[in-house]
């Protein structure tokens, strides 16, 4: 395969760790808190799709809008029941907090489903594009793209223009002085967690695709790698985590292309542990000091 | 009968107790100050009534209604606004956008344009520099905003904490000025102030706060003439 299809294909990734990447910044910087879960709702979104096409037999729109209902729900019941609670606990708590219910997210799944991989159904069907003589690029990473390019402009817009979005912005940088605006600020984390997981369920769909399979474990991997991204690109900033992702993905497939498939990953984190040598609060982070 | 009210409140944090059972009132049209030196419980006193800060006993009542069963997000639109210490504009977003914030709970679009208009009258350099972020601004710029932002929802009552604080001498003489002005157009204030004379002298009436208690109260006029304060706060 020649470089450039090498470089789309790790865009084409990239855009699935940025889409997931989203959710993880958008909930750093409104609740200020890390969901290691946020992984596992992937994986829970993939579920449903494969439960609701393969088990069901339901049409593929159908399927790809329950999943993104049900993951958007999900999202909304995991922070009222789990985290909600813990407003005024201490980060570390909250953090072990998530990480028990990825756990539990997980075993739930292996508990339904089994400990094995399923097949994930063939939905996105879209026929490869051929440009000049040697560039082909395959219509799912062709789709992939173009779609994460949509949400992102969507998002990007909601969130300068609407009313909900710039509360958001006020809350994300002083939840004090959003609540003497008015803003309920509990509606807005609420707010921030559903659209973080409906995005989690559109990557799902479209990490699973990528894959061809699914198991309960199948979130951990591109939620950990969506979380560097996040940090790359300085956790908070919802640009930062559109640069992270990319920038992991392309590398990492450029990696796999050129170098080695199994050093891929460390390559990956390597780059993670010097660029936040050389700018701790990431590419796009800004340097905050703390007041007292 | 007073427009706001608190009875004996007390406010901890964790085990120290910062106001300890402090009373008050502010009637309608009138000009509060309460002053204090540093650390005495001013800001602690305003984030409690507007329920930043959960009271441990005590009764705060504003037009009747019991404050300290009301979340932060829903006294703005019972007619109370707070300018917090420290201004607290949102940096990241424009004037115009601040200002939008500022009346976040009101819904008809022409009360908001028309309050909008109101506040640019006020600070025209707030409409000078509508779309400049509000981080770039100079500090006294930033306090502007965060008054314009507060008078964005039209409020009966305007809490103001500190607003002189790191001013140069002419832009805090600006903004008492705009203090009164506010007062005169019908809006009951209460200031807190480190500055006391400069409070006592726009204020109908004070109180004096020591380590979370009221330790003076009266008119603001006496009080300027008072020995004790005098030694004590204005630096005679």
């Amino acid at each position: 395969m020649s470089f450039l299809s090498q470089l789309i294909n790790g865009l084409s990734v990239g855009s699935i760790y940025a889409l997931i990447a989203l959710g993880y910044t958008m909930v750093y910087g409104i609740a200020k808190m890390l969901n290691f879960a946020h992984g596992d709702v992937i994986m829970v979104g993939a579920y449903t799709i494969f439960t609701a096409v393969s088990m069901l037999g339901l049409d593929y729109w159908i399927a790809i809008i329950l999943s993104v209902v049900f993951c958007t729900v999900l999202g909304i019941v995991i922070e009222k029941i789990a985290y909600k609670p813990l407003r005024k606990a201490s980060p570390l708590t909250v953090l072990i907090t998530a990480i028990g219910v990825s756990y539990l997210l997980q075993n739930i799944v292996l508990l339904i489903y089994g400990s094995h991989q399923r097949p994930f159904p063939k939905i996105i069907s879209v026929k490869s594009i051929k440009i000049g003589e040697n560039l082909v690029i395959s219509g799912e990473a062709f789709f992939t793209m173009v779609i994460t390019i949509v949400i992102m402009i969507i998002l990007t817009l909601f969130i300068k223009n609407s009313k909900t979005g710039r509360a958001m912005v006020a809350v994300s940088e002083d939840k004090g002085a959003a609540e003497l605006m008015g803003i309920n600020v509990n509606r807005i984390i609420s707010i921030t967690f559903a659209i973080g997981s409906g995005l989690a369920a559109i990557a799902g769909l479209f990490f699973a695709s990528t894959y061809g399979f699914i198991g309960p474990y199948s979130g951990a991997m591109p939620g950990i790698k969506a979380f560097i991204a996040a940090v790359l690109g300085g956790i908070g900033s919802i640009p930062g985590a559109m640069l992270g992702g990319i920038l992991l993905g392309v590398v990492e497939g450029l990696s796999k292309a050129y170098i080695s498939t199994e050093l891929s990953d460390a390559i990956v984190f390597s780059i993670l542990i010097v660029i936040l040598l050389f700018k701790p609060s990431g590419l796009l982070g800004k340097n905050v000091t703390e007041k007292v | 009968m007073a427009m706001l009210k608190l009875e004996n409140v007390e406010v901890c944090y964790g085990v120290i107790k910062a106001v300890k059972g402090v009373s008050l009132e502010v009637n309608q049209g009138e000009v509060v100050a309460l002053i204090g030196a540093n650390g005495a419980g001013k800001t602690t006193i305003l984030h409690t009534i507007t329920g930043l800060i959960p009271a441990k006993s005590g009764k705060i009542e504003f037009n009747g209604h019991n404050l300290l069963k009301t979340p932060a997000h829903k006294i703005v639109s019972m007619g109370m606004a707070h300018v917090p210490e420290g201004r607290r504009v949102f940096q990241g977003l424009t004037v115009l956008e601040n200002l939008k914030l500022g009346a976040y709970t009101i819904k008809n679009k022409a009360q908001i344009s028309e309050s909008l208009e109101r506040v640019y009258q006020r600070f025209p350099r707030l409409k000078e520099r509508r779309n400049q972020i509000a981080g770039t601004l100079s500090g006294g710029e930033q306090q502007m905003l965060a008054m314009g932002r507060a008078l964005m929802s039209s409020p009966k009552i305007i809490l103001m904490d500190e607003p002189s604080m790191g001013l140069s001498p002419l832009l805090v003489n600006e903004i008492f000025d705009i203090i009164k002005e506010i007062s005169s157009s019908g809006t009951t204030v209460l200031l807190v102030e480190q500055n006391a004379k400069k409070a006592l002298s726009i204020a109908n009436r004070a109180y004096v706060l020591g380590t979370g208690r009221i330790t003076l109260e009266g008119n603001a006029q006496e009080l300027l003439n008072n020995e004790a304060i005098k030694k004590a706060y204005l630096g005679e």
